[in-house]
């Protein structure tokens, strides 16, 4: 009975503080076509249930950790911050072009390559895609489902995003650089949803880097979602290296289109987040389509990162070939589920999938629980999950150079991790990468 | 000075056979001190006990880097105290460059806050790359990954030179060369004989010891010095075999 008292006196003391779950998105500032997709994927979010234990989808997950009653859409940052953020937003030397968002609000959005210009390439900050390029977005804005168990936070997503990139690369355009993105979230509890969409028409070729950050050690909610679409013959380089703070709660769900002699190759580097949802499903949809998923995670302290895969080969002669490599200190957790599911027309799929999990502590733990589904005969299908620890003679090998211990240990884990770099076929990306993966690991 | 091996008696850790029983050996700093033996007699043990190898340990006996004992030091201290030991196997560490490898073992001999300067370690590496003829591209490369047998004593080698020890331990690193990589690697090492370095040279063949010329030579047998002589006693080994001084050896040793 006093229970019950007490519940109702605080109910009335406190008002009810909005929350994402809770407080319908602004839909009024969109395009009127847009505001009603929003208002369908909001309501789609309100029915479906949160995630169970029992689900195949969040097997080995910890479905009560996905609370999101502390968050709310977050407020503008600002001026200083604002000119602290952009200073610190420079990852490659040299880019085709620079975006950068801040709590979901645009701050620079500079255009730096003449091939970016001339050549008729739209690169735009989602807004004004979706005012400017509506027959685009119609056709490819969250065109595919969520297969990979979170179709309720894709709707959370779908309902409350409004900041991100839009890129399309026309029929045979080339960009040479790398395009960089920025999201930075900052303020404690803030929750931000960054968009990435990218189509590639017949024969482009380009290559984007997502660059995730939080810009103060605090709690936040990050829901992101990053679809990539290559045209026939076309190449997309897509890397998303994520440093949210270690006390977000971060989603990134990814559904890559690959249509007939195509590559995507697709990099995620996992440095940040407290627990970090990563869910990538690539759709071989054409003959000679190939895609890469390479994943480098160093988790440390009691960072979780939960990632989900999947290889769908629709159509015959596709390839796919995934590595994801984990290192494990202190209590840290990985997750790894994948699926490699070839459709009964896809003959002469060649796909690949590995997890290797390097295990730092006696503390830490990785489950990895690779998978198979074939339809079609006369395929190439190999898939494995490895987890050890350091090789004591690797370790003497190199103390006995004089390296300290620690110091041995952090050389091998590098060696291990970085190695997925080399599968990048740009230079001062890979050079990036290395730099933040040493700074994670020293 | 000297390298100084004390009545050493050592066993595989958590099990009772002892390997090394009772070894006494003196490396004197300026000479080359070559240790033959047959197979199973202790040779790699030694090395391993001298590098500080976890699996090891060591049951009495002591080592004495001129003058100190080196025993309660972790395998890095005892490389950092100018201990060097050159594998008979070397490691693959996938991922992380020879130069990278090299500057990390150089950058842990600096003091606190000082950094190696790039260029000079760069013009230092290349030169002793020259003097081993290996091609630049072991800079770049994953330690030892891929490597031919040759090209790891090479690597080795490489690292003795940039590191420049007051002892080495050269742990057969005649196996697995071919005539020219032997050249080579001797070249490599002889160019570091001199006053302020002693060597330890472990073989099983006497091959090794044309190129370089031991100052003395001492046979293990059974974990302990059997007998010692000068280059003529290598000769004499390639000649008989071992088998006449397992006889002798298995007499009680005189303390």
């Amino acid at each position: 009975m006093n229970a019950v008292v007490e519940a109702s006196e605080r109910g009335a003391q406190i008002p009810e503080c909005p929350t994402v779950m809770t407080e319908s998105p602004d839909f009024a500032s969109r395009p009127a076509y847009f505001r009603g997709r929003q208002q369908a994927a909001w309501e789609r979010f309100q029915s479906l249930p949160m995630p169970a234990r029992t689900d195949e989808a969040w097997r080995f997950a910890d479905v009560k950790a996905l609370d999101l009653s502390p968050y709310r859409a977050a407020g503008a940052v600002s001026d200083a911050q604002q000119a602290v953020l952009l200073a610190r937003s420079r990852g490659l030397g040299e880019t085709a072009g620079r975006m950068v968002f801040a709590n979901d609000r645009l701050l620079s959005h500079e255009v730096l390559a003449d091939d970016m210009r001339a050549k008729g390439v739209i690169w735009l900050p989602l807004e004004q895609a979706l005012v400017e390029q509506r027959d685009l977005i119609e056709r490819h804005f969250m065109s595919g489902d969520s297969l990979l168990g979170s179709a309720k936070f894709a709707a959370l997503h779908e309902a409350h995003v409004k900041a991100g990139s839009f890129l399309h690369v026309p029929r045979g355009v080339e960009v040479a650089l790398p395009i960089e993105v920025f999201h930075w979230l900052s303020g404690d509890g803030a929750a931000v949803f960054p968009h990435t969409l990218i189509v590639a028409d017949e024969c482009s070729k380009v290559t984007v880097v997502d660059s995730f950050a939080g810009a103060s050690d605090g709690p936040g909610f990050a829901c992101g979602v990053n679809d990539i679409v290559v045209g026939n013959g076309a190449s997309v380089t897509y890397v998303a290296i994520q440093r949210w703070s270690e006390k977000t709660l971060a989603f990134h769900l990814n559904n890559t289109s690959v249509a007939r002699d195509a590559t995507a190759l697709a990099l995620r580097l996992n440095l940040g987040g407290a627990r970090v949802r990563d869910e990538a499903a690539s759709h071989l949809r054409g003959q000679g389509g190939r895609s890469d998923m390479l994943s480098v995670s160093a988790a440390a302290g009691a960072q979780i990162f939960d990632q989900r895969t999947l290889q769908i080969h629709e159509q015959p002669d596709t390839a796919s070939d995934l590595l994801y490599k984990n290192a494990l200190n202190d209590r840290a957790r990985t997750i790894f589920t994948g699926l490699i599911r070839v459709e009964p027309v896809a003959h002469k799929t060649d796909a690949y999938q590995k997890v290797r999990n390097l295990i730092l502590s006696n503390e830490a733990e990785a489950n990895s629980a690779p998978g198979l589904e074939i339809e079609a005969d006369d395929v190439r299908c190999t898939h494995g999950a490895t987890s050890g620890t350091l090789e004591e003679d690797e370790m003497f090998y190199l103390q006995s150079r004089g390296i300290p211990r620690w110091e041995a240990q952090q050389l091998i884990t590098f060696g291990f991790l970085s190695e997925v770099f080399d599968r990048l076929p740009c230079a001062s990306l890979r050079d990036h990468l290395t730099d933040l993966l040493h700074e994670k690991l020293g | 000075m000297s390298l100084e091996i004390k009545n050493l008696h050592a066993r595989i850790a958590g099990n009772g056979t002892e390997i090394l029983r009772g070894l006494t050996l003196t490396i004197e700093k300026g000479k080359v001190h070559a240790i033959m033996g047959p197979n199973g007699s202790g040779k790699s043990t030694l090395s391993k006990v001298l590098g500080g190898h976890p699996d090891y340990e060591i049951t009495d006996g002591d080592v004495l880097l001129d003058g100190a004992s080196i025993l309660g030091m972790e395998p890095d201290e005892r490389s950092r105290a100018g201990l060097f030991l050159a594998f008979q196997y070397p490691m693959e560490i996938p991922g992380v460059s020879n130069a990278n490898f090299i500057r990390a073992a150089l950058q842990a001999r600096m003091p606190e806050g000082e950094e190696l300067e790039a260029t000079d370690y760069y013009a230092q590496l290349y030169e002793k790359m020259d003097m081993l003829e290996m091609d630049r591209k072991f800079t770049a490369r994953s330690v030892n990954e891929g490597f031919s047998g040759g090209e790891k004593k090479r690597n080795e080698i490489l690292q003795m030179l940039m590191l420049k020890p007051k002892y080495a331990i050269l742990d057969e690193t005649d196996s697995g060369l071919d005539i020219d990589a032997l050249r080579v690697v001797s070249k490599g090492v002889n160019s570091q004989r001199g006053a302020e370095r002693g060597f330890l040279v472990i073989t099983h063949y006497q091959r090794l010891l044309d190129y370089i010329v031991p100052d003395e030579v001492s046979v293990l047998v059974g974990g302990r010095i059997a007998m010692s002589g000068s280059k003529a006693l290598a000769l004499e080994l390639e000649a008989k075999g071992y088998d006449w001084i397992k006889e002798d050896a298995a007499e009680p040793a005189c303390a």
